[in-house]
């Protein structure tokens, strides 16, 4: 199970880069997404996909999967969401104020 | 048990949630935030008194012991660390206070400056991997905000490749912390540092060790610093000078933890690793220190050799040498500092960046050009002033450690260093004066107390060498004993 899910998040890494490496700001962002989404699929797939139960006290049960990863994601998606946020908000703003989306024009003097 | 360890992190949070609520009050933010600045300071340095003392100083959150829960841990290195951000953001919160314009200070300045400082003292502050990330995070998304804030052209440019190249930075944290739990399962600082002594770093370890340097060298710029230049100068002068003076110097500190508290069994492979980048950073950075005549640009130029510099010390690690770096570090907060904040009065007074375009200022503004000739013959190692010790203790190692590449490189790097500096120095303060006394902008008080304050303070630092050696050599040892660190955190007390 290990191996399919490190394979499903190398999968989100390559097009995450992929989209990374785009011109257009919203691509870009979209990779940034895949990006984080791939970290979260990859910390609890080192926490070890032992099937067990979800880690909630309850009588006559002692295996529980590992409650360490979830609460790890649990704080790295919501930063991640907050920094999803800003960033839409200032490619939007960007967007405006320079009249392009087009990282290859964003840049040099003549933007000043 | 010390509950004063986690204030330097606290206070600033509870200050910037309250201007939340105070929006308007302007006069309100500014005290409480220079105040708060100022306790941290004495803070600071009474943790910093009881370290010599009663050893390292560490909190656990409600009571759960390491390794289960998160504790803050205060060594000498840590503490010196946050001395010195406490004391940069106090003078450059005086700074601002005269030069950010009121708009940006009621779009919540003093709230994110306020987050900022946090999150970098939690960073040094910090036991525990994952906490890490999350400070790293709280320092990046105030300066994301910093960056933007006054929403200018290019402002909003630069913001946008600094968040990305950090974002991207942060992903690869998220997914080393998941190698290295998969691998020694525990994010106590303390205890993966005993549990990778336990198994000896196999390969395994040492590629995640490689990964960490990626992160830490993309935050610190090391050889990775293509982005700095441009975020960095664009921002006001205040908080580039925040920026120069503090953000680098988390990277810098969190590769000096880790690779001195988990990655030490295998010199061979990361050490080597990281003597060429810093040799790379080092000779990149002096091609860029003399290649512009924008002075932002050559100021952040010198923001890269000194991380170059400062990273030699950590390549040979040596007592010596880890001494000399730390030294460095303290020096190099302040200075850089002083030399954002004086390159940014520079550029008020003109309005200008070009240097070439700048003539004669000395006779309109002695004080200001006799304090760039200090923070030149300071950042160039002359010996009165406070780069020189950091130098020669960081030589001293490298010499003992016989690396002399590395030795010429980063004394070479200094001369660089002078030469960039003379060239403003020269251009901008000698010649034909090109502002009569009619149209001179009149130097304001908020401008020059600030950068004397920093002045004095690089002068005292180099002066006061012996009284701060106690304390950077208490700290070389902790980095070079990591079992004093251990002891310190894993003990039940």
């Amino acid at each position: 199970m290990e191996i399919l899910i490190i394979i499903l998040s190398g999968v989100l890494f390559t097009t995450a880069i992929y989209n990374l490496l785009q011109k257009q700001l919203l691509r870009i962002i979209i990779g940034t997404v895949l990006l984080s989404h791939g970290a979260h699929l990859m910390i609890l797939t080192m926490g070890k996909l032992k099937t067990g139960l979800p880690p909630v006290l309850t009588e006559g049960v002692t295996d529980y999967t590992d409650p360490l990863p979830q609460a790890l994601i649990l704080t790295s998606i919501v930063i991640s969401f907050g920094i999803t946020g800003l960033l839409l908000v200032l490619a939007y703003r960007t967007t405006q104020e320079n009249n392009t989306d087009n990282m290859e024009q964003l840049r040099g003097k003549s933007n000043e | 048990m010390n509950n004063l360890v986690v204030l330097p992190m606290v206070i600033p949070v509870l200050a910037g949630i309250l201007f939340v609520f105070f929006r308007y009050q302007i006069t309100l933010q500014r005290w409480i935030s220079f105040i708060v600045m100022v306790g941290n300071i004495g803070i600071a340095a009474y943790l910093l008194y009881l370290n010599q003392i009663e050893g390292i100083q560490r909190i656990d959150f409600s009571g759960w012991k390491p390794p289960f829960g998160i504790s803050f841990v205060a060594d000498s290195f840590s503490l010196i660390l946050v001395l010195i951000t406490s004391l940069v953001a106090a003078i450059c919160l005086v700074y601002a206070f005269s030069s950010i314009g009121e708009e940006r200070e009621k779009m919540y300045f003093y709230s994110f400056v306020n987050f900022l400082v946090a999150g970098v003292n939690g960073s040094f502050l910090t036991g525990d991997l994952f906490n890490l990330y999350v400070c790293f995070e709280i320092m990046l998304l105030a300066s994301y905000v910093l960056i933007a804030l006054g929403g200018e052209k290019a402002q909003l440019r630069e913001s946008i490749k600094y968040v990305l190249i950090n974002v991207l930075s942060s992903w690869f944290f998220l997914v080393a912390i998941a190698y290295l739990y998969g691998s020694v399962g525990t994010l106590s600082m303390a205890h993966i540092s005993e549990r990778i002594a336990e198994v000896g770093q196999t390969p395994l370890l040492t590629v995640i060790s490689i990964v960490f340097l990626t992160v830490f060298a993309l935050k610190a710029g090391l050889l990775l610093y293509f982005w700095l230049p441009g975020s960095y100068s664009i921002a006001p002068t205040a908080v580039a000078a925040l920026f120069g003076a503090l953000l680098t110097k988390v990277g810098i500190y969190a590769m000096f933890r880790v690779f001195t508290l988990f990655f030490y069994h295998d010199h061979s492979i990361t050490h080597t690793f990281i003597t060429v980048l810093a040799a790379l950073t080092l000779i990149g950075g002096s091609i860029g220190a003399v290649a512009y005549k924008d002075i932002r640009l050559i100021v952040t130029y010198n923001v890269v050799i000194a991380v170059g510099f400062i990273l030699v010390g950590l390549a040979v690690a040596t007592p010596e040498a880890l001494e000399g770096s730390i030294y460095y570090l303290m020096h190099d907060m302040i200075v850089k500092a002083l030399l954002f904040l004086i390159a940014g009065t520079m550029i008020a007074v003109t309005g200008t960046t070009r240097i070439d375009e700048m003539s004669g200022l000395i006779r309109n503004y002695p004080l200001l050009g006799w304090m760039f000739f200090i923070v030149m013959l300071s950042l160039a190692g002359i010996p009165p002033l406070s780069g020189f010790i950091g130098k020669v203790l960081v030589g001293q190692g490298a010499i003992e450690a016989e690396s002399y590449i590395l030795l010429a490189l980063a004394f070479i790097s200094s001369i660089f260093v002078l030469y960039s500096l003379l060239r403003v120095f020269l251009q901008c303060f000698w010649g034909e004066t090109i502002i009569s006394s009619e149209d001179e902008v009149p130097m304001k008080k908020g401008w020059i107390i600030p950068c004397a304050i920093l002045t004095i303070a690089t002068i005292v630092l180099g002066l006061g060498a012996e009284i701060i050696f106690p304390y950077v050599s208490d700290a070389a040892n902790t980095l070079l004993n990591p079992s004093d660190y251990i002891d310190a955190v894993l003990t039940q007390d």
